[in-house]
C-alpha cells in the first residue's frame, strides 16, 4: 500500500442511544478494502468501545482510523474530563457509568478490557480536566 | 442451521430478516452490551431482553448471525427500521433466554 489511508469521524457527545456510527462506518470501509472478517472484527469491537465511551464518559470526540502497511491505527480523542486512576478504569467490572446509561446494556465495565483483548497494542494518554487519548493497533 | 430455518418454527417469530441466509453456529446469552461483544463469537446467536438500537449496532460490530429476543420483548419500529437497513436478522419468542438456549441446544 503506497499511502496511508485515512478515515476521520466527529463522535457527537450527546447521541447515546444511536451512538457507534463511526464504527459502523469504518467497519464499511474496511470490508471495501477487502479486509479479513477476524481483522475487521477487532477493529469494530476495539473502535466500537472507545466511541461508545467518549459519548459516554466524554461528550463526544474525533476518531482517527489509518490504514497502514501491516497494521490499522485507530486514535480516539477527547476533550472530556479525563481518567484519573487509568490501572482503576483498565479493571474489568470498573465503571462509572449513571443509572440512564446502565439501563441501555451500558456499564458493565469491559469496554477499556475489551480494546485491550482485541489489539496488538493500545496506549491510554489522559489528563484529569483535560482529556483522554487513546491509540490502539491492530496487526494484520 | 440458517436463520431462516429457526424463524420457520413455531417459537420464533421474524421481526426483520435481511439476512436470512446466515448459518447460526452458536449461541451467546447476555444484557450488558460489552459483555456480549467481548464474549460472542461471530456466527453465534445472540439471545437477549435488550431492545435499543444499541442492539443493532453490537450485533453489526460483534459480526452475530441474529439477534434473538426473549420473552417476546418488542422492538420499536424505528430501531426495527435500522436493523433492516444494518442487514441485521432479529427473532422474537415467547421462550425464556433459558428455553431458547434449549431449544437451540437440540438443534444446533
Ligand atoms: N474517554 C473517557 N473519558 C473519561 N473517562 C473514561 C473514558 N473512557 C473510559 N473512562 C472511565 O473508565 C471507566 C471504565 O471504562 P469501560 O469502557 O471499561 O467501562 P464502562 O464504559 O463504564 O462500561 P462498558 O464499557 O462495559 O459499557 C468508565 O466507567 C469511565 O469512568
Ligand atoms: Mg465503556
Amino acid at each position: 500500500m503506497a499511502d496511508a489511508l485515512i478515515f476521520h469521524y466527529e463522535v457527537d457527545g450527546e447521541n447515546f442511544t444511536s451512538a457507534g456510527q463511526a464504527s459502523v462506518q469504518v467497519k464499511k470501509n474496511l470490508r471495501q478494502l477487502g479486509f479479513d472478517p477476524e481483522t475487521i472484527r477487532r477493529v469494530s469491537i476495539a473502535m466500537y468501545e472507545g466511541e461508545i465511551n467518549m459519548v459516554i464518559h466524554a461528550g463526544g470526540g474525533v476518531a482517527d482510523v489509518t490504514v497502514e502497511d501491516g497494521c490499522i491505527r485507530i486514535v480516539l480523542t477527547d476533550h472530556g474530563p479525563g481518567i484519573a486512576d487509568i490501572d482503576k478504569a483498565m479493571e474489568e467490572g470498573f465503571s462509572t457509568a449513571r443509572d440512564n446509561i446502565r439501563s441501555l446494556g451500558f456499564g458493565a465495565g469491559m469496554g477499556l478490557p475489551n480494546m485491550k483483548r482485541y489489539t496488538d497494542e493500545m496506549q491510554i494518554d489522559s489528563a484529569v480536566g483535560v482529556g483522554t487519548t487513546i491509540t490502539m493497533k491492530v496487526n494484520y | 442451521m440458517k436463520v431462516s430455518e429457526l424463524a420457520a418454527l413455531p417459537e420464533f417469530t421474524a421481526v426483520t430478516l435481511p439476512d436470512a441466509d446466515r448459518e447460526i453456529t452458536g449461541v451467546y446469552i447476555g444484557d450488558l452490551l460489552s459483555w456480549v461483544m467481548g464474549r460472542a463469537q461471530a456466527d453465534d446467536a445472540w439471545i437477549t431482553i435488550m431492545s435499543n438500537v444499541n442492539v443493532v449496532a453490537v450485533a453489526s460490530l460483534a459480526d452475530t448471525a441474529c439477534v434473538l429476543l426473549a420473552e417476546d420483548v418488542a422492538l420499536e419500529d424505528a430501531v426495527k427500521e435500522t436493523a433492516a437497513a444494518r442487514g441485521i436478522n432479529v427473532l422474537s419468542s415467547p421462550l425464556s433466554a433459558y428455553g431458547i438456549a434449549c431449544r437451540l441446544h437440540s438443534l444446533l
